[in-house]
Order: structure tokens, then sequence, then C-alpha cells
């Protein structure tokens, strides 16, 4: 797996590609949370290149939305394919996230969502 | 679905098994392709759960092999097997939690000792598998605290922990109300979809058989004597075959000589 983050704007895109599984999400999680503790208020990951996501990638997402109500950091998902939307629908956790189609498409309505407020 | 193109996720070649003098398994050999699921149908005692055990090592065979993604898994070091382990994950008949811990830690143990996930990550995945299975709001209670539908589920819970690429079940349905074993047989359905996993169904529930089986294997006496769609099965014209799936019990006709001598023979 491959984790890379850019940084354009006011926002942090974190692309990742290949199997976000047991082994490799720590790396995700590591960018992930570092993201959303910078100074950018919109934080997105990229996942057309996600070709698997277990259990653990989905908790390291979640530990992001977590973080995210807590910094005020609008987060969101692109590019999510079946395999990582069947796993999210199985955690039922597919109407939690703000997830987008594409990158364009995230870009330009990330700005119009609320930042997450679901947890308590 | 079976991918006929693939190497085999699990190979059972020429597997001899005994008990004592008792021949258990004779001569077995199987496929299982990735991402299929395998039911292995047959009447008690007729090897079915002891194929299974072997295909987590639980068994040493007298003679044959077992190849898990194309390794001999019956003839390897300890270590090198743990490794492999890992990828397998197993429902036993009679759940196999630790009393001494709450569900939550029975769940969360085998990320605990073997990875390296935050604890954080940890927590959020074994609330998604207890969600799973349909056990949010007992994370803290204990094995004996709960029914034997929700032991098999707490059971599962950990058996899919690790997010295994092989998921192994004993006799899912065993012990449970027909409501019960009809949502595990639901939850294999949505694993199957789900995530990428290759997974292996003892039971003699031919309901539940018919329902998750992508091909099923029929045992009988320590040998396969069918394997198939479930169409070709349902189709087979074995007498065996069609005695299971009749339900027609054994005849009680028997070798009057044989049965004289088994009850007259010495060494009580």
């Amino acid at each position: 797996m491959k984790v890379l983050v850019r940084i354009t704007d006011n926002n942090t895109i974190i692309d990742c590609t290949g199997d976000v599984d047991l082994y490799s999400s720590p790396q995700l999680r590591e960018k992930l949370l570092e993201s959303m503790r910078g100074a950018n208020s919109r934080v997105l990951v990229n996942m057309s290149g996600v070709s698997y996501i277990d259990s653990s990638g989905i908790a390291t997402l979640v530990e992001g939305l977590q973080l995210s109500q807590k910094t005020r950091t609008r987060f969101g998902l692109f590019g999510l394919r079946s395999n990582a939307r069947s796993v999210l629908e199985l955690a039922r956790l597919n109407k939690v996230f703000a997830i987008f189609d594409n990158e364009q498409e995230a870009l330009e309505k990330i700005s119009s969502t609320e930042p997450f407020s679901g947890l308590a | 679905m079976a991918n006929d193109a693939a190497e085999p996720m699990i190979r059972v070649a020429d597997l001899v098994t005994h008990y004592d003098e008792r021949r258990i398994l004779n001569h077995v050999s199987l496929e299982i392709m990735p991402g299929e699921t395998m039911v292995i149908l047959g009447g008690s005692g007729t090897g079915k759960s002891t194929l299974l055990r072997h295909m987590t090592r639980l068994e040493i065979p007298t003679s044959g092999h077992v190849y898990i993604k194309g390794q001999d898994v019956c003839h390897m070091p300890e270590e090198q097997f743990n490794q492999i382990r890992r990828k397998i994950g197993m429902l036993f008949q009679s759940a196999a939690l630790f009393n001494s811990m709450t569900v939550q830690e029975n769940v969360a143990l085998p990320l605990r000792e073997l990875t390296q996930l935050e604890e954080p990550t940890i927590r959020i995945m074994t609330r998604i598998k207890l969600d799973l299975v349909g056990l949010s709001g007992v994370e803290r209670f204990m094995p004996a605290q709960l029914s034997g539908g929700m032991k098999k589920r707490a059971g599962l819970a950990r058996a899919l922990a690790m997010d295994p690429e092989i998921l192994l079940f004993d006799e899912p349905s065993a012990g449970l109300d027909p409501i019960t074993a009809a949502g595990i047989d639901s939850l294999i359905l949505k694993l199957k979809m789900a995530f990428r996993m290759t997974i292996v169904v003892v039971t003699h529930e031919l309901a539940s058989a018919f329902v998750i089986a992508d091909r099923i294997t029929v045992m009988h006496e320590g040998e396969i004597i069918v394997v198939g769609t479930p169409e070709e099965v349902r189709n087979s014209r074995h007498p065996r075959v069609q005695q299971f799936l009749n339900r027609v019990p054994e005849g009680n006709e028997r070798d009057v000589k044989a049965y004289l001598r088994s009850l007259t023979e010495s060494g009580f």
C-alpha cells in the first residue's frame, strides 16, 4: 500500500493505493490523523486506487472521522471501488461518511458540507 | 464465486487419517477456489469435521497433504504455519470463548496478540465485528451471561477479528433455533459478498447448505461421494446422496451372523 499526501489551497488530499489491511492500515492512520491535526480545514481520502480494504482500514477511517469532529475539519472520501463500498455498507457506515464519486465533485462539495458532528 | 483460472485457496490431496485403528478419512481429495463457499455435507461420523480440522492443522493426517495457497500445511514448521494461521478464522461448534474475558476482550484478543494495531483501532474493529454479528451492546458481558446463539455469534465475531481470507465453520447452526440459524446463514452470505473470503462450512443442515453454497461436497464413511453445484448435487443419482437429501433412515436389515459375533466375541 502507498499513501501520498497532496496539499492544495485549503485541502489535504490523501492518495491511498493498494490493499489497506491489518499490516498497512497503521500507515494510513498516521497520515490521516496527522492531516486532521494540520492547518487545512478540509481532508479528503482518495480511494480510487484502493483495491481492498478490511475492517482495520474502515476502523482507521472512523478514527479520522472522530478526530475531524474535534478539530472541526471537513472530512470526505472519494473514488470508492465496489469492495470498499460493500465493506462500508456491511459495517453500516456508508451513511456516516461524506462520500463523493470523484476528486472534482469532492472538491466542489466538501466546502459546503458541515464538519461531522455525529458523536457525543 | 470461484475463479476457475486461479490456484485453489485450499487443496486437499489424497488425505488419509485414523483415530487409533479406525480410518476416518479415506483418500480424500478436494479443491476449494478463492472466494468460493464450499459446504461439506454428510451425516454424523462421516469425517466432515475431521476434514475441516485438517485445514487448520488441528489434526495431522496419516498420509496425504493439505495445501493452503499452495503451501503444504501438514508438513511445515510450526512457526511457518503460524503465519498462515492468521489468514484462517474458525468458528468451532462450541464457540470456544475464554470464560474469564468479556465478549469484547475475546474478540480483541487475536488483534492484540498478533498485530501492531493501536488500541483505538482495535476497539473500533472489535465493535464493528460485534455489530456485524448482531451483538452490539453486550461487549462487556462475560460468556456465561450469553445464550447459546449469542455465544456462537461472539465466536464468529472472534473468528472474523483478523479479517481472515479463509473462514471455516464447524456446524454453525448446531444447537440454534431455526431463526437464529437462518440469521447465521444470511451473515455468511453477507461476508461472502463483501469480503474476499473463502468459506468452508461443515453441516448436516440441508436447507442451509443449499442457501449458502457455491458448491457442495457430500461425504459418506470418510470418503467424498459427490462434489458439485447445489443443482448438480440435487440431481445426483448416487444412492447415498439421494438417501441423505430425502432423509431416508438407515435400514434395519443386518447380517445376523455378524451381529451374533459382535455380541459374543471376547475382549470386552
